[in-house]
């Protein structure tokens, strides 16, 4: 519909692509233009091997596994996919921790999160950048994690919705949640909160209808849009720092 | 400590879990040794798989096994259903994994488990596999001449069903409403783990983890104990996670095969044509009235479509039988066949297509009599349920209209279409009413006294959003005197007592009623033991002299009292257990339960570019005594904005040459965004049903939307002249 701010991709959870870094991650699409991310010309990648076989629990579970697995592995590792598949180093700082991780370069910041830290706050909506459910803040801006590969954010800081609260104490924006009941299912939620707090931090809360523009990547299919304006104008008029 | 009351405006007990992102859902337990199951999907409609190739697959770095028909564990309840039986849809449930026949698109084919997310995605790409193809039907317009009435089907009919032939004025017109897909935010996920071959854990998106159960234990052949759904996060449902789907069976499948915990969640592509949808409709409706806007009769021919291994019927012509009273009726339903997977219910399951047919019709029959269209549904209030003659158990429509017309200034409507005008924008306002089922089934509780005088109470219910762990919660703080800190309640997980599927519209009731009931029944007995301890400061005295203030149970003298946990002391009790079944009696068939709503829309159509906007929406609702105001009305937002998408932009779109889905994603797929929706205003009639449960609430999660899109396809006829007939009302509609 009009207003939509959804940036429509086709991109596939497996298609190998890189994309840019802007403010609007914009997926490229298949076989064309394939932009480097910045920080990887920066950076050493010369350490990559191939590693996957020690590194992949793919041992341990062979060890475990019944037999049809076994055959499956036993058919060999083709070498050339297997090219694919190696490791890249990075670190980048995740909640206020800084994390040194090696991982696949096809791996979005979504997967890493939910899959490999456990971090399962940030969710999945679509993979394809179309819902906004996988929303958090790279170096303070909201981006789609499902759009970005892990390998884009080296040396950034990541905050999901884990990272949100200080201590014991709820953000304010978590806080206006509850209290305006802005959620059902509460799927879309860490998405929204992240999303909400950016459009404050942006200087896009100034009215209801500033708010209703950007918070529509954001799709919330039980419908709380009523309920999440309500929370965001209040944190905003509340003042109070987000 | 603030007493806490039925109603009151309490935030969700789970909703610190929900908005910290503690709360996980069923594809986030991480498990040790969990591996990610992809499934391959069908890329043709009808025909056969006539090879599959795994090996590329099964050789890439991290797959632990690829499964499919030729290699599948067996399930031994596929064999043994016949007709299904037992199922709540006739017919032979879609076996996974099962032969080499592809009945639909998207079907899935094989499942390659990885040990990571990424390989399994790449092995899942690397699967190939031949298909023989059949000719194959999937559009419902196309194949009308093919339709059959469905097993579970009868016509209804009632006077004379050919009367609204002769009455003076008569409407006819054939509306269409295309397939919606649920697509709640969380795709269809399970995590499932063996515990040995004789015992499954599901960690599960369901809406009914009883059912859950009973379908895996079923088709996997397992004692019920043995099987254990575990639900308590749903990242919405409306329907579509009300039965067993193939990402559960694919779960438990590729875990039985690698021996470790799996976990599948269907990818946003997946769910559109794999786990239920709303079916589209056609629809011939006739109306017929005296001058004086008395219906007369009314026909009503809906025609739906099903798979071809699965009869799947809606309620499309209920809304049609009881919403007014018309002494004449012909209606009938039927089912086309197609090479599609079958749909399932989705929010309003008939009652939604039904009744943008019905309210449609109304607002055309009102133009035709030149008379209010709310003018018109207030002369035919139906005084009892003409569908059966039973007394409404409660019934406060004209109140909604009233109360909603009044909020909304309908009296600001000028009567002549394309009348208004700001601007560009040409502004039209519309109304129609809904009529929704006030069911109740069987449902148990347990609640449990602690030894602090708190309380812990369990149904095995899910709450997939509307509140009902919050609600529960609070019923049972109300009717034991306690604060809400007081009382922990634990959902969502089927080795807790019997719950029916949070769906239709009646968890409130069923569930709702057996808390209220076993809370009754835990204050029964406190009091007994009060009395019945020599020693205790009670001792012997008379219930008629007894009252509860609070957890406290008073003689009325004021002479004596008794916490509940002191009676617990008194009698060296640690805890104390009282579990119920409740379910209604007999005075619920004497009546007809229904929930009732009138739905004002303001829309503003661009004048050069057809686009619609809704500007304002009251919606004022008859869904008996509302348990928690500030959840319900919630609940009424998702049907409004349902209704948005359902009126304007959504619509499943196939290309029949082929069969298959092609907006089958969430950017090509619209859904209503935040800017779609303008402020809603709700209405509470907030008065008791006196029959169907022991609060006085009917069911709200539905009602709402049930003739929504009417209200919205009628406001704009009322700003542009022209009535959109097939949803969903686009621009290109309006040029
Ligand atoms: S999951 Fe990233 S936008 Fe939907
Ligand atoms: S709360 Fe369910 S999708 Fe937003």
């Amino acid at each position: 519909m009009a207003n939509r701010k959804i940036v429509a991709t086709k991109l596939r959870a497996n298609d190998l692509i890189l994309c840019s870094s802007n403010e609007n991650l914009m997926a490229k699409e298949e076989n064309s233009g394939k932009i480097l991310p910045e920080s990887r010309t920066d950076k050493k990648y010369n350490e990559a091997r191939r590693t996957f076989l020690k590194q992949s629990s793919l041992l341990t579970a062979l060890a475990l596994a019944p037999p049809a697995v076994v055959k499956a592995a036993e058919a060999g590792l083709d070498e050339k996919v297997a090219d694919q598949f190696e490791k890249v180093p990075l670190s980048l700082e995740i909640n206020g921790e800084l994390k040194k991780l090696s991982v696949e370069p096809r791996t979005t910041l979504l997967d890493l999160l939910r899959e490999q830290l456990d971090l399962t706050g940030t969710k999945k909506g679509c993979d394809y950048g179309q819902c906004g459910a996988c929303t958090v803040h790279a170096d303070g801006q909201r981006i789609n994690s499902c759009l970005s590969l892990t390998v884009m954010q080296e040396g950034k800081k990541i905050t999901t919705i884990e990272g949100l609260a200080t201590g014991d104490e709820l953000h304010p924006m978590q806080a206006a949640f509850i209290e305006y009941d802005g959620f059902q299912c509460g799927y879309c939620t860490p998405g929204q909160i992240m999303s909400g707090v950016a459009c404050i931090r942006e200087g896009h809360a100034n009215s209801e209808s500033e708010i209703r523009e950007y918070m529509s990547g954001n799709i919330c299919r039980c419908g709380a849009y009523p309920n999440i304006i309500k929370a965001i104008t209040a944190v905003k008029k509340g003042g109070k720092k987000v | 400590m603030r007493k806490v009351v039925m109603g009151d405006r309490l935030d969700r007990v789970e909703g610190q879990l929900k908005v910290t992102g503690v709360a996980r859902y069923a594809a986030e337990y991480n498990l040790p040794g969990v591996a990610h199951g992809v499934l391959v999907t069908s890329s043709i409609p009808r025909g056969r798989i006539s090879k599959i190739d795994t090996k590329a697959a099964e050789r890439a770095p991290g797959v632990l096994a690829v499964v499919t028909h030729e290699n599948a564990p067996e399930v031994p309840g596929y064999e043994a259903s016949v007709n299904n039986e037992g199922s709540r849809v006739y017919g032979q449930e879609f076996r996974l994994f099962y032969d080499d026949k592809i009945l639909h698109n998207f079907q899935p084919v094989a499942l390659v488990v990885a040990d990571t997310y990424e390989r399994a995605v790449h092995g899942a790409f690397l699967v190939s596999i031949g298909y023989e193809k059949e000719l194959h039907n999937t559009s419902l317009r196309d194949n009308l001449d093919d339709a059959f009435t469905p097993a579970d089907q009868k016509d209804h009919k009632r006077g004379r069903p050919d009367a609204y032939k002769e009455a003076p004025v008569l409407v006819e017109q054939e509306y269409h409403t295309p397939i919606q897909v649920h697509n709640p935010m969380e795709t269809h996920s399970t995590t499932a783990l063996w515990e040995g071959d004789k015992k499954v854990k599901v960690y599960n998106k369901t809406q009914a983890t009883k059912i859950s159960q009973k379908e895996i234990s079923k088709a996997f052949d397992l004692e019920k104990e043995n099987v254990e759904a575990h639900s308590p996060f749903v990242g919405g449902a409306f329907g579509s996670s009300s039965r067993l789907w193939p990402q559960e069976m694919a779960a438990i499948m590729g875990a039985k095969v690698t021996g470790r915990p799996v976990k599948v969640m269907l990818m946003r592509d997946q769910v559109f044509n794999m786990v239920g949808y709303r079916p589209a409709s056609v629809q011939y409706f006739s109306v017929g009235a005296t001058a004086e806007g008395k219906l007369l009769g009314i026909a009503h021919h809906a025609r739906g479509f099903t798979s071809r291994y699965e009869q799947f019927t809606e309620r499309l012509l209920d809304p049609t039988k009881s919403m007014y009273s018309c002494p004449n009726m012909d209606t009938s339903y039927k089912l086309v066949s197609l090479d599609m997977s079958t749909p399932c219910w989705t929010r309003g399951p008939g009652e939604t297509s039904g009744s943008f047919a019905l309210e449609s019709a109304m607002d055309e029959l009102a133009y035709a009599l030149k008379m209010d269209p709310l003018e018109l549904r207030k002369i035919n209030y139906a005084e009892k349920d003409p569908e059966n003659d039973k007394p409404w158990s409660s019934n406060y429509l004209l109140q909604c209209y009233e109360r909603g017309a009044e909020r909304f200034g309908w009296s600001r409507r000028n009567p002549e279409p394309r009348s208004m005008r700001e601007g560009e924008w040409l502004v039209g306002l519309g109304m129609a009413s809904g009529i929704y089922k006030a069911a109740r089934d069987r449902a148990e509780a347990r609640v449990k006294l602690l030894a602090d005088g708190s309380v812990l109470l369990r149904s095995a219910v899910a709450d997939v959003g509307p509140g009902s762990a919050t609600i529960f919660t609070q019923i049972a703080a109300d009717r034991l005197g306690l604060p809400m800190e007081k009382v922990r309640f634990e959902w969502g997980n089927s080795v807790f007592p019997y719950a029916p599927g949070q769906f239709g519209s009646h968890t409130t009731a069923s569930v709702g009623s057996a808390v209220y009931e076993v809370c009754t029944d835990l204050k029964q007995r406190l009091q007994e033991l009060a009395v019945n301890q020599p020693g205790s400061p009670l001792y012997g005295a008379q219930a008629a002299d007894l009252f509860f203030e609070g957890n406290t149970l008073k003689t009325k003298t004021g002479n004596a009292s008794l916490r509940y946990a002191d009676v617990l002391e008194l009698h060296a009790l640690k805890e104390l257990e009282v579990s119920r079944e409740s379910r209604g009696g007999p005075e619920l068939d004497e009546f007809s339960s229904k929930s009732f709503c009138a739905n004002f829309v303001e829309v503003r159509v661009h004048a050069a570019t057809g686009e619609v906007r809704v500007a304002k929406v009251v919606s004022a609702v008859d869904a008996g005594k509302i348990m928690n105001h500030k959840t319900a009305e919630s609940q009424v937002y998702g049907s409004v904005v349902w209704g948005i998408g359902i009126a304007l932009m959504e619509e499943g779109i196939i290309d029949h040459r082929f069969g298959r889905h092609l907006n089958n994603d969430l950017a090509d797929y619209h859904v209503p965004i935040n800017a779609d929706v303008p402020d809603i205003d709700v209405i509470f009639t907030d008065l008791e049903d006196p029959i169907v449960d022991p609060m006085g609430a009917k069911g709200i999660g539905e009602i709402p939307l049930i003739g929504f899109t009417a209200a919205i396809a009628n406001a704009v006829y009322h700003a542009t002249g022209k009535r959109i007939t097939k949803l969903p009302i686009t621009p290109d509609k309006l040029l």
